[in-house]
């Protein structure tokens, strides 16, 4: 037993994770989805698509329909509980599995939604603190000048905010030119970007011309929600800025056009 | 309450077309966070005092009907007299007494959102009352007839350009222009101390009841809640049966945490504590001191599942960081309380059918429970008043039949998939060449202020699912 360990290859076991899509990435940016598995693979982890998934939930919760949601959030937990990992590449979709399933669900199906949880990380957070992906260039040193949107929910739920830096810059070379007021919410809110459109538009344009004063070529995120409203907000206004998910700058993966742009 | 909380989204359309307001709400936004952000910054053991003072809080509020009564045992003691009011009718008419025993005519009175909630000024008023705001903003707005935009600083809607106007007409200042923003406070300052000397009855507000000693405890800038306390011959303290704290060390310890959330500061320029009436052989003080105590909902609340919103302690922080409050300002709430703080309380003290709008105006971004020095998880209470807004059915039936049945679809998965396969397809093809869509029927709101990025051909479950049937094959 002990020699069969020994003449078994030195590196650990492949980390074995299962994929959250999210709704917005299978929808709209299959690329962001298909970017996240290979970083994931290049970071060593063995990595699983659960064909049955859908959504997390978000859009009747936020609304504050409970009832509609605890039966998804219970069908989100039975399909990924057996995973030693799930990551999601979305700050707002791993918070409400991390932080509202088990504050929504009761008794048992809370303990499952607990022990979900602390096995389920947001994509950039599972990349750089848990499987630990090597320093490498994905392309070349970028002189790409790229700003970067912290989503509401992936820093103050999740605590995202060194960990999309330092990946950007160990594995594509590029240093983010931080945007002013980065930690204000650019007006997306789910629903509410619908329901209240003209404040919402504010908010966006402001978020916009923020980005826009910063010069960058590309603006990074890790929410989709967030992205697709800045894109739309861009392209309404004839603005050239390229608005990306943070999977496909990190992958390599830049052969497919950025969000709103037409090919 | 006056309130206009039902027209919210005509509210704040207005508020956004007037371009100079928004602007300087933006400033004073800016402003207000760094200023917050520096002294928290500068403080170290924030959060501890935030935690034992949230601790503190729960207790008082666990215990609320033993401090009240311990509260007023010790208040009347002191010389004090002490009146609950369980509505805001209640709350006007008691105070409206008091002046009508003593004949006063005059009301010097300190900056108090209670009484902006009961609407104590009008009633007054109607009554034949002369009352005077004697803090600053809530001067002006006075003056302006307008009511607080900000539970903080009730006239932050108000240029300095704006303010010299309404001295212009206000004021007979004859040759006098009060250029420097300077001469705008000396001039109220003039007009102001009449009013000090003239008035019989002085009304204040309270931060905290201290229930230990029967004392209340208050905090201002400029003084004049020091001055409506003690040149008027009786003074009445209105505030609500929520304020109390066992101990006058609570009180501090929660005068720490306000000043530094509210303005920057490590602590106001005054605070003070007021005992009760002048005692023998003391040279000044009022004759008569008067408690009156709202309750206007307050123990409802506190049986509720919303009670940790009585925790507030009314800093403003979640205001000066909610970006739709400082998107349309205070006014578009339509209530005394705004901002995600007011969003929560109105439709408790009112009622949800006049003020559900107010709940949604939130984009869960999380930051007002960031700042607020109670720790009080406001996105989940607001979502919580959007679930009884559901159930009560008071929410558009587009949305709420929308969100069900898309989530019924989302739970159904080869329903789901082949559904939204074909539809996002054909999205694709009318939209690949722009990249988007400037109208989209169903989507209206959100074509309204941005276009609706166009997807990439096909679902990633399609794509993935062909390429493992392809890996098979193999």
């Amino acid at each position: 037993m002990n020699e069969q360990h020994h003449d078994q290859s030195p590196t650990p076991q492949r980390m074995r994770v299962s994929l959250f899509v999210t709704c917005l990435a299978d929808l709209f940016r299959p690329s962001v989805a298909f970017a996240s598995i290979k970083l994931l693979e290049q970071a060593g982890c063995e990595v699983t698509v659960p064909l049955q998934q859908t959504c997390c939930g978000q859009p009747a919760y936020n609304s504050g329909d409970y009832e509609a949601t605890a039966p998804l959030a219970q069908q989100v937990i039975a399909l990924f509980e057996t995973a030693d990992y799930v990551v999601v590449p979305s700050g707002s979709c791993a918070g409400m599995i991390c932080h509202h399933y088990p504050k929504l669900l009761q008794g048992e199906w809370r303990d499952r939604a607990l022990k979900l949880a602390a096995k389920t990380f947001e994509l950039t957070v599972f990349l750089k603190d848990i499987a630990r992906i090597e320093p490498q260039l994905n392309n070349p040193p970028s002189t790409l000048s790229v700003t970067y949107h912290d989503s509401c929910a992936g820093l103050r739920e999740m605590s995202i905010k060194e960990q999309p830096r330092q990946l950007l810059r160990e594995l594509c070379g590029i240093e983010i030119n931080e945007l002013e007021q980065s930690e204000v919410c650019c007006g997306f809110g789910g629903t509410f970007c619908a329901k209240m459109p003209e404040i919402s538009g504010k908010m966006v344009n402001d978020k916009l011309d923020h980005a826009l004063a910063t010069g960058a070529k590309i603006l990074a995120g890790g929410d989709l929600g967030c992205l697709l409203n800045i894109a739309g907000r861009a392209q309404r206004q004839g603005q050239e800025i390229e608005v990306r998910h943070i999977a496909e700058l990190l992958s390599g993966d830049m052969d497919t056009s950025p969000i709103g742009e037409g090919r | 309450m006056e309130q206009h909380s039902d027209t919210f989204l005509d509210n704040a359309s207005e508020a956004l077309k007037n371009s100079g307001q928004a602007e300087r709400r933006d400033r004073i936004a800016l402003f207000a966070s760094q200023i917050r952000t520096a002294a928290i910054d500068s403080f170290e053991g924030f959060d501890d005092l935030r935690h034992h003072v949230k601790k503190i809080r729960q207790h008082s509020l666990d215990n609320l009907d033993y401090y009240l009564s311990q509260f007023e045992k010790e208040a009347v003691h002191n010389g004090n007299q002490v009146h609950f009011a369980r509505d805001s009718e209640e709350f006007n008419s008691l105070v409206l007494d008091i002046c009508q025993q003593h004949d006063a005519r005059r009301i010097a009175k300190g900056k108090s959102i209670v009484t902006e909630e009961t609407g104590l000024n009008s009633f007054l008023q109607s009554a034949g009352l002369n009352v005077i705001e004697t803090d600053l903003g809530e001067y002006i707005i006075q003056q302006a007839g307008e009511t607080p935009s900000h539970i903080v600083s009730p006239a932050l809607h108000k240029s300095a350009n704006e303010i010299r106007e309404l001295f212009q007409q206000k004021h007979d200042l004859g040759h006098r222009e009060l250029q420097k923003t300077s001469d705008l406070v000396a001039e109220a300052r003039n007009v102001l101390r009449e009013h000090f000397l003239q008035a019989e009855v002085g009304v204040i507000g309270a931060n905290a009841l201290i229930a230990e000693n029967g004392y209340s405890m208050l905090v201002t800038n400029e003084g004049n809640g020091d001055l409506c306390a003690n040149l008027p011959k009786v003074l009445i303290i209105c505030t609500t049966i929520d304020r109390v704290l066992p101990r006058a060390e609570d009180a501090t310890a929660m005068s720490r945490l306000l000043a530094r959330s509210a303005t920057g500061q490590p602590h106001s320029c005054y605070t003070s504590f007021y005992s009760g009436p002048r005692r023998e052989g003391e040279i000044d003080g009022p004759l008569e001191t008067h408690f009156v105590l709202l309750d206007n909902e307050r123990s409802n609340i506190l049986s509720s599942d919303y009670r940790e919103i009585l925790e507030c302690i009314r800093c403003g922080a979640c205001l000066n960081h909610c970006p739709i409050y400082t998107s349309v300002g205070g006014h578009a709430y339509g209530s005394a309380y705004s901002g995600p703080i007011g969003s929560v309380l109105t439709p408790l003290l009112t009622s949800l059918e006049q003020s559900h709008l107010l709940p949604n105006a939130c984009t869960s971004c999380g930051r007002c429970a960031e700042v607020c020095p109670a720790n009080i998880p406001l996105p989940d209470l607001l979502r919580d008043l959007r679930h009884e807004e559901g159930i009560k059915k008071l929410s558009a039936p587009r949305w709420r039949y929308g969100l069900k049945l898309h989530s019924w679809l989302a739970r159904h998965p080869s329903i789901y998939q082949t559904l939204t396969a074909t539809s996002i397809r054909i999205l694709h093809r009318l939209g690949r060449k722009r990249g988007g869509f400037s109208r989209l029927p169903f989507a209206s709101g959100w074509t309204s202020q941005r276009d609706f990025p166009a997807p990439q051909e096909n679902t990633f479950m399609q794509l993935y699912k062909a390429k493992m049937k392809q890996n098979n094959e193999r």
